[in-house]
């Protein structure tokens, strides 16, 4: 039986509490839209790229505790990544959220790995990967908001 | 010393609903015996849909191993048995809302096909500059159905606002009313706020100036008495799944006079009477608007559940519903950083609230691990959600088998969402 305390964990209860990078990013030079439509979460995802790094990334909106938290902690690990780095974070991410214990334990998730629990609420894995999908579309240069309906 | 009102409130405690017996009622529903999370379940999502008594579950099983057959054209015993046990619940329905006419009665999939029935139907003979009046707080299925028509038509959607408190600002819906008013299409019981529109004031002042009123019924029929004909509605549309019956089946109603200059919503069998490749004519009323095999089973167990419903006295169930509201927002109203959100006068069976710091979904999640079921979202009513300047609310909402206990244990689990978010 799922227990709660492994989706709510303090760190995510934290984050969501008080996100990190939450806000504009003066001298982002990408950005996207993301709409969770069956929550009414909404959140806007800026970068910093420069030479095919993130330099800084920052996020604003209104969510969900697991929303929130996730594009917060999102926001700490991307810091510094390449785009082929990110990339593999995601999946690994995404492993984790959906398979468990077939995920890439050559990718190391770090803080990001206290989303696990998300994984026994099906339901709420939209909301851990709202953010990810908007990174996605912000690394495509996509215009249109992404939706993880 | 105890005060009248405490009196009052002792009494209702003890003797909740005297002419109604809620633990008896409960019986009739299988599902309620189940468990989630290891906890009984409490179900409090019925605005989305309700539960089914064993006597639907009954009927529609019964109609596929006794009578299953297709109705209206076979000669057999079995297609004429379907038939009548599908026309009956025609005759059922009629009763249900007292409409003049059984071929006032047409069989839809649900409110939503019987609102997109009438917007393309009635709708056909709209033209630019035609207007088309909602409200604020319409559910997007008495929304979105009027702006395609507009797509086409060159119709106007005019929108007439709510207050702070949910309620339908009447003196400014009557201002929207003009000339070029070809339609008002009003909810009866909003299903995001509980507000119960004053129905019968909005259709009079919409005839005085000439317009048609499409009422959407999908929350009120299963907690309020519908009269069509005290009404005078033009249209008044529902569903059965949100009344104790299948899901897949609903009801539009249309005064004859208007159902009979109506073009067809569909073409294809049952709804023809000549079919040449030169001109087809079609069916009297209500078989003009039901093209195809229908949702026979469904239609039966519709039948089924307002026979349930209307031995247990419609009012005794509305009661019962109004003292469990009550209760539940004298309860809501102790809970410190709660809001509610609808606090309509005249309200009906849905609660719903926002709590500060804690997402609706969160709430959700919680009050599902407490076997809680409510509704979080925003209930296909996101302009109300714009009004309130909220992404989402927490909406519990009632039916005649829900409980005092289960009130109780809804709140217990709210506050356990506020303490997993307590600042630590």
């Amino acid at each position: 039986m799922p227990d709660l305390r492994d989706l709510y964990q303090e760190v995510i209860l934290d984050h969501n509490r008080r996100p990190r990078n939450f806000g504009r990013l003066a001298g982002a030079n990408c950005s996207a839209e993301g709409f969770n439509a069956l929550c009414g979460d909404r959140l806007t995802l800026y970068l910093k790229l420069v030479d095919g790094v993130i330099e800084d990334a920052r996020f604003e909106g209104t969510g969900c505790a697991i929303s929130t938290a996730s594009a917060s902690l999102m926001t700490e690990a991307l810091k510094g990544k390449t785009e082929a780095q990110v990339q593999s974070l995601f999946e690994g991410f995404h492993a984790l959220l959906t398979a468990g214990d077939s995920a890439d334990p050559a990718v190391s998730l770090g803080k990001l790995e206290v989303l696990s629990g998300v994984r026994e609420f099906p339901v709420r894995v939209k909301c851990a990967t709202l953010a990810w999908h908007t990174l996605q579309a912000a690394l495509q240069n996509e215009t249109k908001p992404v939706t993880t309906e | 010393m105890r005060t009248a009102a405490g009196e009052l409130s002792a009494l209702l405690s003890a003797a909740p609903s005297a002419a109604f017996d809620v633990a008896r009622s409960r019986e009739d529903f299988p599902i309620l015996r189940r468990t989630v999370h290891g906890k009984p379940l409490v179900y409090l999502d019925n605005a989305a849909t309700s539960q089914k008594p064993q006597r639907v579950l009954d009927c529609e099983a019964r109609y596929y191993t006794e009578l299953n057959a297709n109705i209206h054209r076979g000669v057999h015993s079995l297609s004429e048995q379907a038939t009548d046990a599908y026309e009956a619940a025609r005759d059922t329905v009629q009763r249900f809302i007292n409409a003049a006419r059984r071929e006032e009665i047409v069989f839809v999939r649900g409110t939503t096909e019987a609102i997109n029935l009438v917007a393309t139907s009635f709708g056909q003979r709209f033209r630019p500059g035609d207007e088309i009046l909602i409200t604020e707080m319409e559910h997007h299925s008495n929304i979105v159905p009027w702006q395609l028509l507009c797509e086409r038509s060159g119709a106007v959607l005019r929108v007439a606002p709510m207050d702070d408190a949910g309620e339908l600002i009447l003196d400014k819906f009557e201002r929207q009313l003009n000339a070029r008013t070809r339609l008002v299409a009003v909810t009866h019981l909003s299903n995001a706020l509980g507000t119960i529109n004053a129905v019968k004031h909005v259709i009079d002042r919409a005839h005085a100036i000439g317009a048609a009123v499409l009422i959407d019924g999908a929350q009120a029929v299963p907690h309020i008495r519908i009269d069509v004909q005290a009404l005078d509605c033009d249209f008044y549309a529902f569903s059965s799944h949100k009344l104790y019956g299948p899901t897949g089946v609903g009801v539009l109603y249309g005064k004859a006079v208007r159902l009979a200059a109506m073009p067809p919503y569909q073409g294809g069998g049952e709804m023809i009477r000549q079919v040449t490749f030169a001109k087809t004519t079609y069916n009297d009323l209500p078989y003009k608007f039901e093209a195809g095999t229908p949702n026979i089973a469904g239609v039966i167990g519709l039948g089924a559940a307002i026979d349930y419903v209307s031995e247990l006295g419609l009012d005794a169930v509305a009661a019962h519903e109004h003292e469990l509201l009550a209760y539940a927002t004298e309860q809501a109203r102790t809970v410190s950083g709660l809001r509610l959100i609808g606090t309509a006068e005249h309200k009906a069976s849905i609660l719903s609230f926002v709590l500060d710091g804690v997402h609706p979904h969160d709430v959700g999640t919680i009050l599902d691990d407490e076997g809680v079921a409510v509704r979080t979202g925003h209930h296909c009513a996101m302009p109300v959600m714009e009004h309130f300047r909220i992404p989402a609310t927490v909406r519990a909402s009632f039916a005649l088998y829900n409980t005092r206990a289960e009130v109780d244990a809804l709140f217990r689990a709210v506050r356990r969402a506020q303490e997993v978010f307590a600042d630590a």
